[in-house]
């Protein structure tokens, strides 16, 4: 199956400098409810993998360093 | 909710209920076993449930749950149409909520009640959130067309009133908007806080981005896409008083249960019935046996995706069955579309049975809910077609069939599966517990505006 390289936005970013997945927060990955938000074997951070978001915002409430951002989806907005 | 908009009470701590409930079931010590996305219920062979297939969500292991009862409360089908944003999480339900209690109870046999009935709601455009008229009605805004005017009494929801949003649209004098910005400072102010911090949290940051004032401007509305759902409509698993299917020791509690417009109390309020019931029912019956046979079966459905080379994500296996849905069952209601869009989905089907490939645990776990997604589809252009009328304004509205006819369809329908086909009955209305005032019986047919001088 080909993979098509295009760039997305998506809707939820995390700030690295304050997130403290690295540390073994899981706090955003737990939270939501599509299962979207991973932790990345490169950065140690939480990133946003899957662009199927309900701009529902537990993750950002629920992140103790508020490194976490919900925006609404571009398509959207 | 008053049922014609006299009075809404909202809930300022409706946040707080969550937080309430886990604690409840902590305290409890209740075994929550989470990431296990059911998939298929089990039954014997004289028709009792026997338990449930579940499969992880990140690792795919398969469980197989022996139950002397099982309660279903998997919420409403609200990825059935297709947002029109395109951006298909955008919906009005909780968007993990994919309609896979309606699949479940329907391949273990439960009977379905009024599936025609489609959850059609007034949402803000784009954001597809709700609008929430009826909480700002009480404290005097209104739903208006695109002159500011009035043109419904009530802005609380009901077939009735989205047919006359829809013909508001259809008269040129749309958009439809909610009205706010001739009220008082203080008295918006209260609405905003309540809408903004009890709905959904981001409506505030998605009317910032539009730079949409409530003093100044009115608030875009559009109808949107199609669902199923009871919890603020009136389909779902047929279920008595004790929230009993028609399945033995098989529950259905909540949005999916068919206890029309329910909301959360009604759901909170069933699942405790369906708690007792079924703790009453465990205790009076052994497990019963499954075939094993079923499981492997079962096993194969979900794994086929994994087993090929090449084939179709399951993103777009849902995004063209969501997007047909919308071309071809979106009300009004005509039937050469429905079996148009019948021939369409089967084509979909045929591809997801045979072509659709998924590469890891979450996709696997998309593909599920494709699967879902689909058969509600197909559930509702059957229980569509079995109706010849017209009822509860938009949500029914068949263009064959445009009136009311309380002689012939004054009754519920059940859908069920029988021989592995989809199959329609009738079933009576239940004498009223609470009658209906006489002035109150058509209160449904009067919602336009009327000048009266």
């Amino acid at each position: 199956m080909p993979l098509a390289a295009t760039h997305t936005t998506v809707p939820v970013v995390v700030d690295d400098a304050k997130c403290i997945a690295d540390k073994g927060c899981t706090v955003c990955v737990d939270v939501c409810p599509l299962d979207v938000l991973r932790i990345s074997d490169l950065t140690g951070k939480a990133y946003m993998a899957y662009d199927e978001c309900w701009y529902c915002m537990p993750c950002e409430a629920d992140c103790p360093t508020g490194a976490v951002k919900v925006n609404i989806p571009y398509l959207l907005r | 909710m008053h049922h014609i908009g006299t009075y809404v009470l909202p809930m300022p701590n409706g946040e707080t209920v969550k937080k309430a409930v886990y604690r409840q079931l902590r305290r409890a010590r209740i075994l929550i076993s989470n990431r296990f996305m059911a998939t298929r219920l089990l039954t014997s062979k004289d028709g009792r449930v026997a338990g449930a297939i579940a499969v992880n969500t990140r690792t795919a292991e398969f469980l197989v749950l022996k139950a002397k009862a099982v309660i279903l409360c998997m919420g409403a089908a609200g990825r059935l149409g297709l947002p029109t944003s395109g951006y298909m999480f955008g919906t009005y339900e909780n968007a993990a909520n994919s309609g896979d209690g309606y699949a479940m109870a329907y391949h273990a046999g439960a009977a379905l009640a009024n599936l025609e009935c489609f959850q059609i709601n007034p949402l803000i455009k784009d954001y597809n959130g709700p609008a929430c008229a009826y909480v700002a009605g009480p404290f005097g805004a209104y739903t208006a067309n695109n002159q500011g005017s009035r043109f419904i009494e009530c802005d609380y929801w009901s077939g009735q009133m989205m047919l006359e949003f829809y013909n508001e649209l259809q008269s040129g004098k749309g958009p439809v908007f909610l009205k706010l910005n001739h009220l008082h400072e203080n008295t918006i102010s209260e609405i905003e806080h309540t809408l903004h911090k009890v709905e959904r949290p981001t409506r505030g940051l998605f009317h910032e981005g539009r730079n949409t004032d409530y003093r100044k401007e009115m608030i875009e509305m559009h109808i949107s896409e199609i669902g199923f759902c009871s919890g603020h409509s009136a389909s779902g698993v047929f279920v008595d008083e004790f929230a009993r299917t028609t399945v033995r020791g098989l529950y259905a509690a909540g949005d999916m249960a068919s206890v029309p417009h329910n909301y959360m109390l009604g759901a909170f309020t069933n699942g405790s019935i369906a708690g007792e019931d079924a703790m009453g029912f465990a205790q009076e019956n052994d497990f019963a046996e499954f075939d094993t046979a079923d499981v492997a079966r079962e096993k194969e459905r979900v794994l086929a995706p994994t087993r090929r080379e090449d084939g179709i994500p399951p993103n777009q296996i849902e995004y063209k069955t969501r997007r047909l849905v919308n071309d071809y069952l979106q009300p009004p209601k005509v039937t050469r579309k429905f079996e148009l869009g019948q021939k369409r989905l089967d084509e979909v089907r045929d591809d997801m049975n045979n072509a659709m490939l998924v590469q890891n645990a979450h996709e696997l776990m998309r593909s599920l809910e494709a699967h879902s997604i689909l058969d509600c589809a197909d559930m509702a252009v059957s229980a569509s077609l079995y109706r010849t009328e017209s009822r509860w304004g938009l949500y029914h509205l068949r263009t064959d069939y445009p009136e009311k006819d309380n002689e012939n369809w004054f009754c519920h329908t059940l859908l069920r599966k029988q021989d592995g086909r989809m199959t329609n009955e009738k079933r009576a209305v239940a004498p009223y517990i609470v009658p209906i005032a006489d002035e109150e019986k058509d209160l449904y047919d009067k919602q336009r505006i009327r000048a009266s001088a």
